[in-house]
């Protein structure tokens, strides 16, 4: 853990809600006996989503004690991966991939376009705690660049103002519609179909029909 | 080109049910058990022979793979998919787990029977929060149904498959970081060997494979490994899903034949380059590590495995990054470079050094704050890196970079150039 989050204010304590206490015992069971420290990572996860989206030192604590791991082995993973955040973060975490199959489509114009509307740059929080602003490294979703993830959700082709609408949306207390923002479904052409255009077989011949 | 009875992900734009009823109804799950029946022997044959390579990027031969397991261990053995996608450009397991897991699911009991596993974890990136609700919402279906679990499709092999929720971390899409991040520790890679299928996943055997090389299995099988041998070309056969994003008309992913011409692909289904075809400057072939190649190669380039090579670039994971005359292709690898900077896992020196020092270099290359002789230091120092690590992370940062320097080296020098003459200005 970095001295600059120590200087943070740390609750005293953290523990699992009933709910999740029930959850984390099915995500153990889902590893071989002994093996629960598989499980540090989604109780991570757990804490997190328990705890305003950010893991105080009390909840790697706890997912230490529940998992019966050492403390500095949870730590490590706390700090390894990008997706637990150590310090308190804003309701809704806007991610912005800015690699290169989005910065390619537009991504920088995404990123003006949180700084439009929210007021801050990636890596600020805005000061009623609502947004987050992150750039973030590819989200997996290149074919419908540019793209943002808020919370769980992928809002994707980006272009034309559409990353402004979002976050208006989000900003009124709306919830804007996850997903293509250009119309279509998923990764077809948005041009119109090249392949695929038949409906499916039901039964499509089998090794030695032909 | 390819016939749509052909395709194996009928359903890859999500336009059909997602769930068991629609999956059974195009063909999945159509007399699993006798597959089953025919044993672990017949299953590896059948996919050797129908030159299934492993869709990840490396390109070894799954059915290869899969003979490493033992065949009399008393330790349990494991199929580990790996579904961190994260390779920059690549979309494509994304689409599988969304829109057609119940491929997945089959094709994982299938290739669990050949290499004698009864559990599968699967590893998901974190951020596909949606994909894993809706790969667990069909493994919920299929052990309802009978079709995992103990006793799976009334085979008599048990069978158990749980999802792993990766959190952020590129470098976990490399098969023993992957294992280490599965074990609950940071994902670093191990050494090789003792390889996976001997010491893997808690110390048993394990084979890692790729979402897209796992979801074709049960075509391969029901229809016969001649059937896919017969797609594509010697030593690259089958179909392949492929992702054009960057500057054309229309971003898309399709699945085609192994070895169909770039051109094609970009032309047919993606609406061709933004501004036409003489507007394109280069493209990324399989994502963001194979090097790029210029539009000189693209006009006779065939998307497969031994093409790519030719061409002293890679297939990769088939992702392919358009770029059009706009681009400032400096500044698009120095992006790349930067990835890699943040992904290294900083285990290996040459890779946690080089990685930040080649981005460094690239940044004052991006402004022509250089000089000529420095081009050519930084292509040595890719080579230091290239190799020198215990996983391809090194690798995979130095190859950008080369790419650049073998095709785009006129435009480094004219930075540099262009940099030194306006110095002498302001001094003057």
């Amino acid at each position: 853990m970095t001295s600059k989050n120590d200087t943070l204010e740390q609750p005293d304590a953290f523990v699992f809600s009933p709910d999740n206490v029930e959850k984390a015992k099915a995500i153990v069971a889902k590893y071989p006996e002994g093996r629960q420290a598989s499980a540090v990572m989604s109780l991570l996860d757990l804490a997190q989503r328990q705890n305003d989206g950010w893991l105080p030192r009390a909840a790697l604590d706890h997912v230490a004690d529940f998992l019966e791991m050492p403390a500095i082995r949870v730590y490590e993973v706390a700090t390894f991966y990008t997706m637990y955040n150590l310090k308190p973060i804003g309701r809704h975490h806007v991610q912005v991939c800015t690699n290169l199959a989005c910065w390619l489509r537009g991504s920088d114009d995404v990123i003006a376009a949180c700084r439009r509307i929210l007021g801050i740059d990636p890596g600020e929080t805005t000061e009623d705690g609502m947004f987050t602003v992150s750039e973030v490294e590819c989200l997996g979703a290149c074919v419908n660049a540019p793209m943002m993830q808020i919370g769980d959700d992928y809002f994707e082709d980006l272009a034309d103002g559409a990353a402004e609408s979002i976050l208006s949306l989000l900003k009124n207390g709306d919830t804007p519609n996850p997903g293509p923002q250009n119309g279509r479904k998923g990764c077809e052409p948005v041009g119109g179909l090249t392949t695929l255009t038949d409906e499916p077989a039901t039964h499509p011949p089998h090794a030695g029909d032909a | 080109m390819l016939h749509d009875r052909d395709r194996i992900f009928t359903n890859l734009y999500g336009f059909h049910d997602v769930g068991l009823t629609g999956a059974r109804s195009r063909g999945d799950w159509d007399g699993t058990k006798d597959l089953i029946a025919k044993g672990r022997d017949w299953i590896i044959d059948e996919v050797k022979a129908s030159g299934l390579r492993g869709r990840g990027g490396a390109g070894f031969g799954t059915g290869m793979k899969w003979s490493f397991m033992p065949k009399d261990s008393d330790r349990p053995q494991y199929l580990v998919v790996n579904a961190d996608e994260g390779e920059p450009g690549t979309c494509k397991d994304r689409e599988i787990m969304r829109h057609d897991p119940h491929k997945l699911i089959e094709g994982s009991l299938l290739a669990a029977v050949g290499m004698g596993a009864n559990t599968a974890y699967v590893y998901i990136r974190g951020e596909f929060y949606r994909e894993a609700e809706v790969l667990q919402r069909a493994i919920d279906e299929a052990y309802d149904a009978g079709l995992i679990g103990r006793d799976a499709c009334g085979s008599g092999w048990d069978f158990d498959m749980y999802i792993h929720r990766g959190a952020g971390a590129y470098v976990c899409g490399e098969e023993t970081a992957l294992i280490e991040s599965l074990e609950g520790k940071k994902g670093q890679p191990r050494l090789k060997p003792p390889f996976p299928a001997n010491v893997g996943l808690y110390g048993c055997p394990t084979t890692v494979n790729n979402v897209e090389s796992i979801a074709v299995v049960s075509a391969i099988l029901r229809r016969g490994g001649s059937w896919f041998a017969g797609l594509g070309r010697p030593n690259n056969t089958g179909t392949k899903l492929f992702n054009i994003s960057g500057h054309v008309n229309d971003p898309c992913t399709v699945e085609e034949e192994m070895g169909v011409p770039l051109r094609e692909l970009i032309e047919r289904h993606a609406g061709g380059v933004r501004g036409g075809w003489d507007n394109l400057l280069a493209i990324i072939p399989g994502g963001s590590s194979v090097p790029l190649v210029p539009k000189s190669v693209c006009e006779t380039l065939r998307m497969d495995f031994d093409s790519c090579q030719e061409c002293q670039t890679g297939l990769g994971t088939a992702a392919i990054m358009v770029m059009d005359r706009s681009t400032d292709i400096v500044r698009a690898i120095t992006r790349l470079s930067r990835f890699y900077k943040h992904e290294s896992c900083g285990q290996c020196t040459p890779c946690r050094e080089g990685t930040g020092w080649m981005w460094r270099m690239m940044e004052r290359l991006c402004r022509g704050d250089a000089s000529v002789e420095e081009i050519d230091l930084l292509d040595e120092v890719t080579r230091q890196v290239e190799g020198h690590t215990i996983c391809a992370l090194g690798d995979a940062a130095a190859w950008p970079i080369q790419g650049l320097i073998r095709h785009f080296r006129p435009e480094l020098e004219r930075r540099i150039t262009a940099y030194q003459a306006s110095q002498a200005n302001q001094a003057a």
